[in-house]
């Protein structure tokens, strides 16, 4: 179903929530499009989980506010609810009922009748199928958190919420949950996501939003906030390992990093590589291999969160 | 243009029934810890008052001490598997984290106080409809006044169901829990003329035992059963309801703002 006839999947205005000195999320905003696969991106304790809790209203914010597709959370509570379906990082089940029984409990809290071929597929999709007599809390850790998302889902979110839905979890769910991420969005389901892995972020997101200590820090599509760095990436591997750094590369401020057997130079421009290897030349060093890459996202990351050490900008 | 969008369908009261479907569930799968263990605890107290010291003292005129005993069993039995049902269920949830399934999903509250105070009615109802069965064994009661007893044991149900949500809320440790049991609950029931007539006492400690809110409970439910206790029925029916009332609103209060629920 297209949605461009809708409100903002999410909008979020000027949160805030405090824990006594600390903010968790500070003067947050931003909004999420129909149809977008969206990354909140952050390190440990950046506020995305506080964030999630107060989009879901586990937690209350103590300023701004939050709509899903034009429903605002706290005044229209049992409406927006019924749009959103969240994973929650920490995996929490309960303990007296079977995979079967549980899944069933979910759809009825959304007052929803059960539907046996959504059911179905989530199961299979999930690989759910062979436990689905068993107690919840006799799942293995990974199995555990597929039942988390079978019954994030179970009620046809238009809104899914997954918050770090792949730590822990083996290659080849990580692999068939995104896809099945894509083919939901595909049918119209809106994604929010946060990952610990960045290369999933950057494979699967359109926009991204990076926060840092309670604030956002970067909100922009992925493209652009690629091209932040600028240029490419060259990595010389060097014949021989270094010991100290030559004096004509000691000042250059394109050098990202080096060890003894590897230099890493940020380069934009025309003539950019080219000087880069006559540096080396005129170092006495001599080239074992050359690679060229754009910058990933985890540089950036590093950059906006103060966790790099790169040089701002790269030397043409 | 930009607009709410179109919503799903909705059945507004499936929510309320799925929760009481899975609190009934919980305790039916324990039902050896929620329905067999209190009911064999009071046959053995059935036992003892009734088999043993039941015919040979009588605290009451016109009755035996098993006659007198059981009423207050039974709704002994009512009060402390009502209490027991929610306060366990919610804080188990709390403590294991599983309460946020309920928090983000479209449940008001006045539909989760409905769902886990039934079910806890439901519990408490059937360990004393057992009991009850048991206890015909051991005496004939009267039943002068069977649907003024149902009302008292309701009554008492939903009260300790409320007790329960209550504790549940407020207890941050096992610990804290098991206190509201054996330093609340228990001496109130044991003060409350389960095992003896308050009227019997001296004049202080009968004082002092009728500002039990329990006694109110178990003299109603005695009077509907025996047809005499130490006060007239719409006294213990009249502070029994008001208690009532009053936790039902204080548990509406809790969960309603989401205290100790919602960050």
């Amino acid at each position: 179903m297209p949605f461009t006839m809708t409100a903002a999947a999410l909008k979020i205005d000027h949160l805030g929530k405090r824990f006594g000195a600390t903010a968790a999320v500070d003067d947050l905003s931003l909004e999420i499009a129909p149809g977008e696969i969206f990354g909140l991106l952050g390190p440990n304790g950046a506020g995305k989980s506080t964030t999630i809790n107060m989009i879901t209203g586990v937690t209350r914010p103590q300023t701004g506010s939050v709509s899903v597709f034009g429903y605002d959370n706290r005044r229209q509570a049992l409406i927006a609810r019924r749009l959103v379906g969240v994973m929650h990082q920490e995996i929490v089940i309960d303990h007296f009922f079977t995979v079967r029984q549980a899944i069933r409990i979910h759809v009825g809290y959304y007052g929803l009748p059960d539907d046996p071929g959504w059911r179905a597929t989530l199961i299979e999709r999930l690989g759910l199928g062979p436990h689905l007599a068993k107690p919840l809390r006799e799942l293995s850790g990974g199995m555990k958190r597929r039942f988390m998302i079978a019954k994030a889902m179970i009620h046809k979110p238009r809104l899914l919420i997954l918050d770090e839905p792949t730590a822990g979890v083996d290659i080849e769910l990580r692999r068939s949950l995104w896809e099945f991420v894509r083919e939901i969005n595909g049918q119209g389901t809106t994604v929010l996501l946060t990952t610990h892995y960045l290369e999933e972020a950057e494979k699967m997101c359109g926009r991204i939003a990076i926060m840092n200590r309670g604030r956002l820090v970067a909100l922009e599509g992925k493209e652009t906030l690629l091209n932040r760095l600028g240029g490419r990436r060259l990595i010389v591997t060097l014949a021989q390992p270094l010991a100290t750094l030559p004096a004509a590369l000691a000042e250059d401020r394109s050098l990202l990093s080096w060890d003894p057997d590897h230099l890493t130079f940020a380069v934009a421009g025309p003539g950019a590589v080219g000087e880069r290897l006559r540096r080396l030349a005129l170092g006495g060093l001599h080239i074992a291999d050359l690679d060229m890459r754009k910058p990933d996202l985890e540089e950036v990351f590093l950059q906006l969160t103060g966790n790099g050490n790169h040089h701002p900008a790269a030397e043409p | 243009m930009t607009g709410p969008l179109p919503l799903p369908p909705f059945q507004p009261w499936l929510p309320f029934l799925t929760l009481l479907k899975r609190e009934v569930l919980r305790f039916l799968r324990v039902s050896f810890q929620t329905l067999l263990a209190p009911v064999i605890t009071a046959s053995l107290y059935l036992f003892v008052f009734g088999a043993t010291l039941g015919q040979r003292i009588s605290v009451l005129e016109g009755f035996s001490y098993a006659q007198f005993v059981i009423p207050g069993l039974i709704l002994m039995g009512i009060i402390n598997n009502s209490f027991a049902n929610t306060s366990t269920s919610l804080f188990m949830s709390r403590y294991l984290g599983n309460i946020v399934d309920l928090l983000v999903a479209p449940i008001t509250a006045p539909q989760l106080i409905l769902a886990y105070t039934l079910a806890a009615m439901l519990r408490g109802m059937l360990v004393g409809a057992v009991i009850t069965l048991i206890a015909l064994g051991f005496a004939p009661l009267p039943w002068v006044y069977p649907g003024l007893g149902l009302v008292m044991a309701l009554l008492s149900s939903f009260l300790f169901a409320q007790f329960g949500l209550i504790a549940a809320i407020h207890a941050n440790t096992f610990d804290a829990l098991s206190m509201f049991t054996n330093f609340l609950l228990l001496p109130l029931i044991y003060f409350g003329g389960v095992f003896y007539p308050v009227s019997i006492l001296p004049p202080f400690w009968e004082g002092l035992s009728r500002c039990n809110p329990l006694f109110y409970l178990i003299d109603g439910f005695r009077f509907a059963l025996l047809g005499s206790g130490d006060n007239p029925f719409w006294l213990s029916f009249g502070i029994s309801a008001a208690m009532a009332g009053g936790l039902f609103l204080w548990a509406a209060l809790l969960i309603a703002t989401g205290y100790r629920l919602r960050n």
